[in-house]
This record gives C-alpha cells, sequence and structure tokens, in this order.
C-alpha cells in the first residue's frame, strides 16, 4: 500500500525518496522503531592509521632532516664567522717595516708610525714591539730567539674609524717618504679570498640541502605508493561510493602530513639539541689541535636564535615537501585505479 | 537514463565479450540482467557503474555522452549510482554502520543527519544487531545484506546488483527483492544480475538475457 511516498510490507513501513529532496527516513520500521543513540558514534577513520607503514617514513624523514638542520646549521655557523673575520679584518690595515742595510728599523718603525697616526681616518696605531715579534715567529722557530741574527720585518696594526674609507694612496706614499722599504697592507686579496671559500661553503650546503630534499621526495613517493597498494581495496570502495580523487587523495594526505612533521620534528629537534650542545662539546676538545682548528674555523660554534628558527622553518619546509610529494604521487596512483 | 548503442568491450586484444549492445534503460523501470556464466553480465554492470570504458559504440548515462567525461564528472555521476557487487567490497576496520553510512560520509554530511536512517535500514535487512560489528566476523549473508544497504542508502536514481540474493536464504531474499522493488517505486531504476530463475518469478519485470556477448530483450 503506497501512502504518499511510504510503503506499508508486513515488514514495516518504507519511505523512498531522492536524497536531494526534502524527505523522511528510507526505512520505518513503524512500531519497532529503533531506539537511536543520542549521542554521536566515534566514526572509523576511512583509511586506518596503522595501514600506512609510517614508522620507516617517519625515520627516513628525520634522518633526511636532521641532515639538513645539520648543514644549514654549519652553513650559517661558517657564514657568521666568515662576516666577523671580514669586519675585523676589514677595520685594520696592516703596515710592514722590512730591515735594509745601512737602516735603523727601530727608528723607520717608530717614523713610519707616526706618519700612518697623521693619516685621517687612523684611531689608533699599534707597533709590534721586537718581544711581540719574537712571539708571533715563534710557533716556527721557537723560542729564544734573536732578532738581530735575522732580517725580520716590524709589523704595525692601525685600526681604521668604522665607516671612514681611508685614503690608502695617501697612505702608502706617506709612509715610503717615512720609511723607503715600508709596505701598507688592507687585507683586500685575503679578504676576497674568504668571500670566495664563504661562497663556496654555502653553495655546498645547498647542493648538500638539494640533495638532501630530492632523496626525500623519493622516499615519500616510494612510500605513498606502498601505502596506496595496501589500501587499493579501500580506494576502490571509495570509488564506488562516489568518492572523487581529491576526496581520496585528503584521506591520505593527512597521514603522510603527519608523519613528515613527526620526521620533521624528531630530525629537527636533535639537530637542534646537537647544536645547543655544541659550545660543550666543543669545550671537550679545546687544547688539542683538531679543536683549535674548529674554533678558528667556527668560532664559538654555537647558533644565533635567528639559527634556530632557520631550522624550525626548514623542518616545517621538509613536512610540507612531504605532503607535497605524497599528494602528487596520491594523484597520479589514483589515475590507474578505478 | 541509460543508452548504449552499438557498444563492444574487448578486454586488451583479447575477443569481444560484449557485442553490438543497443538498448535503453528509461527512468523509473526495473528489470533482470540474465544469461549464462562468463556471458559477461558483471562487464555490462561495469559499463553501467563506468568502471570500464567501450572499446567501441556510445554510451550515455544521464543524458552525458561517458567518452567525454573528466575523472570528477565520473565521481559525481557515480554518487546517482548505486552497485551490489558479487565480492560485497566492505572496508574491513570499519563497522557495519560504518560502512552502510559510507556514501553519506563521502557527500560530506553530519553523522547525525544520516543516523536513524542508516540504523533503520540496518534494522529492516535484518542487520539491527550487527551494526558494531566488523566485516570479517559477519557471515556471507550478512555481508550481502549489507552491501545492499550501502548501495541503496543514499536513494540512488540507478541501482545495479550483481547476484544479490546469491547468498541468503529464499525467505531473505524475497524480503531484499522487496526493498528493491520499493526503491523502484520511489523512482530508481534497477538492473539485478542474477541466474535465479526463482527469484526472477517473483516479479514480472523487463528481461535483458546476455548470449554469446549479444544482448535480448524480453519486454
Amino acid at each position: 500500500m503506497m501512502q504518499g511516498g511510504w510503503c506499508c510490507t508486513r515488514d514495516g513501513c518504507i519511505s523512498m525518496s531522492r536524497t536531494d529532496q526534502q524527505h523522511g527516513p528510507l526505512v520505518d520500521l513503524g512500531r519497532e522503531r529503533p531506539q537511536v543513540p543520542a549521542r554521536a558514534r566515534n566514526m572509523s577513520p576511512i583509511v586506518p592509521r596503522g595501514s600506512i607503514s609510517g614508522s620507516a617514513l617517519v625515520a627516513v624523514v628525520a634522518i633526511m632532516t636532521f641532515l639538513a638542520s645539520i648543514t644549514t646549521g654549519t652553513v650559517l655557523l661558517v657564514s657568521a664567522s666568515a662576516a666577523e673575520w671580514q669586519s675585523e679584518v676589514a677595520s685594520e690595515i696592516t703596515v710592514q717595516v722590512r730591515p735594509a742595510p745601512g737602516r735603523d728599523i727601530e727608528r723607520d718603525s717608530t717614523a713610519v708610525a707616526d706618519a700612518v697616526r697623521a693619516q685621517s681616518g687612523i684611531v689608533e696605531v699599534r707597533p709590534f714591539s721586537r718581544e711581540e715579534s719574537a712571539k708571533l715567529l715563534e710557533p716556527w722557530l721557537g723560542s729564544g730567539l734573536s732578532l738581530d741574527e735575522l732580517p725580520v720585518p716590524r709589523i704595525l696594526i692601525a685600526r681604521v674609524q668604522p665607516g671612514y674609507a681611508v685614503d690608502l694612496e695617501a697612505l702608502r706614499r706617506r709612509v715610503t717618504q717615512a720609511a723607503p722599504t715600508a709596505s701598507v697592507d688592507d687585507h683586500r686579496a685575503w679578504i676576497e679570498r674568504m668571500r670566495s671559500m664563504t661562497g663556496a661553503t654555502v653553495v655546498a650546503g645547498i647542493g648538500i640541502l638539494a640533495l638532501v630534499i630530492v632523496a626525500t621526495i623519493i622516499s615519500v613517493s616510494f612510500a605513498t605508493r606502498g601505502a596506496m597498494a595496501a589500501n587499493r581495496p579501500i580506494v576502490e570502495v571509495l570509488h564506488f561510493v562516489g568518492a572523487g580523487d581529491r576526496y581520496i587523495a585528503n584521506r591520505f594526505l593527512r597521514h603522510f602530513l603527519r608523519l613528515g612533521l613527526e620526521g620533521g620534528v624528531i630530525g629537527g629537534g636533535i639537530a637542534m639539541l646537537v647544536f645547543g650542545f655544541s659550545e660543550s662539546i666543543a669545550s671537550w676538545f679545546s687544547g688539542t689541535p683538531v679543536g683549535d682548528q674548529f674554533a678558528a674555523l667556527l668560532g664559538t660554534f654555537s647558533l644565533r636564535p635567528s639559527g634556530y628558527l632557520a631550522l624550525a622553518v626548514q623542518a616545517v619546509v621538509i613536512a610540507a615537501i612531504t605532503a607535497w610529494a605524497s599528494r602528487r604521487t596520491l594523484f597520479a596512483t589514483l589515475n590507474d585505479i578505478e | 537514463m541509460v543508452r548504449f548503442e552499438n557498444v563492444g568491450l574487448r578486454y586488451g586484444l583479447g575477443p569481444e565479450i560484449l557485442r553490438d549492445l543497443s538498448f535503453a534503460i528509461p527512468a523509473h523501470s526495473f528489470q533482470f540482467l540474465t544469461g549464462p556464466s562468463g556471458a559477461g553480465k558483471t562487464s555490462l554492470l561495469k559499463l553501467l557503474f563506468l568502471s570500464l570504458r567501450p572499446t567501441r559504440g556510445l554510451v550515455n548515462l544521464f543524458g552525458h555522452d561517458v567518452s567525454l567525461l573528466g575523472k570528477d564528472q565520473i565521481a559525481d555521476l557515480r554518487k546517482r549510482i548505486g552497485i551490489v557487487l558479487q565480492d560485497f567490497r566492505l572496508l574491513d576496520h570499519m563497522t557495519t554502520y560504518e560502512n552502510v553510512a559510507l556514501p553519506f560520509r563521502v557527500m560530506g554530511r553530519e553523522e547525525s543527519s544520516y543516523r536513524k536512517e542508516v540504523i533503520d535500514l540496518l534494522k529492516w535487512v535484518g542487520l539491527g544487531e550487527r551494526m558494531d560489528a566488523l566485516p570479517p566476523i559477519l557471515s556471507g549473508g550478512e555481508k550481502q545484506r549489507a552491501a545492499i544497504a550501502r548501495a541503496v542508502i543514499s536513494r540512488p536514481h540507478l541501482l545495479l546488483a550483481d547476484e544479490p540474493t546469491g547468498n541468503v536464504d529464499p525467505t531473505l531474499g524475497r524480503r531484499l527483492l522487496r526493498l528493491f522493488i520499493e526503491l523502484n517505486k520511489s523512482g530508481t531504476a534497477v538492473i539485478i544480475a542474477t541466474h535465479d530463475m526463482t527469484l526472477m518469478d517473483q516479479y514480472d519485470a523487463r528481461r535483458l538475457v546476455l548470449h554469446q556477448g549479444r544482448l535480448h530483450i524480453y519486454e
């Protein structure tokens, strides 16, 4: 018996109307109306978390993020130290007075120091005494050195007023007039070499970062393909009930974004801890030749707050790259599943 | 609603398993699709469900030439089609309730808006006590009923059922047929692929008979 869209059978009353219309329930049990639970059910995720073998992917992303963070941190340290050296060295001028037959090097040194002091833009001149010069040569020639027996030049360090461009030609003329054997070095060649070395370090760092990112994308693509293959029946059923590729991809993407973030936080966190403890670690090696070399190259070995911020941003970027690579592979794989 | 014109289908370089199919499925119609095993019933259902593309001919579904449809448009059209497959295709990690509610979930509806509807239908197909059971512990008949409930819950415009009563006892078979008939009376076009002559004899409907890749229609 049909009554305005309702059909009554021995089993109960069935209401039949389209989902896109305002309607009652599909099936009404009449007198046997069931008790509907008032609270919402906890629905299972469409793609179960356990179906995606995430621990391996988390480990890969963590390792990649760690390597990327160490690379970035080292590049930042080298760049910061190099910038510091450059600014220090650029604010100084070295004047060298060489001994010559028939000339008193002590008098020449004093005359040159006076000439340099008279140059505008020079705020301080510090001549190295005989003893200090001997000290400089000690690592190579040993202690107890007598400079009278060797033609060792005398060094003067002139500190330039910050931001002032010293007229080097005028200074050279002035210095040469005071002592013909004196020469002026503004460290330009050395600064250029430093700049080249820092540039090479940054380029190498960017190269390593690029390799790490490519390796991450490849690993994530393989993991995504594996997850899609394992969950193929789910994808097929979702297609049956009319789910589009975007809907399906988003169900998987959540898992991969979470895995990427987990890996990024672990790898980036460990790298930050390494840099955090690096000062203590460096102190264990201080006094050793290796420790001293590292200290000379990387300074205090500690990152600035902006460096930590860069590492945190990098971890998020790697998680985003994981999600992007996963999404790309998901859509490519979904095209093959009907 | 559905129109096939000279449709042929072959898998790879194999022989043509469906040949020169020309027929129409009007809206609100009810038909049985029958034929011997291997005649191509499931392949024809897959063509109707857009999970296969014909190797030749024209398939027009809901006014769309399916050869011109993109993936998103196919997904939209599938929301208007319900399908019951022989292997049920239930998701093992979801309860019976969640499996049946899946079409609503994919539509983005709130759980509270369809909860009563899903529970009522599950009770009606005799799965009221198995709502929270996972498919691996359901019997074959229970799985079949859950698959049917999932296919009809969103009241599709076209229902395709492949041997929907193959795993249930005659009484439940009659009850499920009754569900399909009532769904049809409410406007859904129904195609039931079956070998079961007893089932077909219970309802006087159009019969599409596939034999050696060709279709014969008995009105």
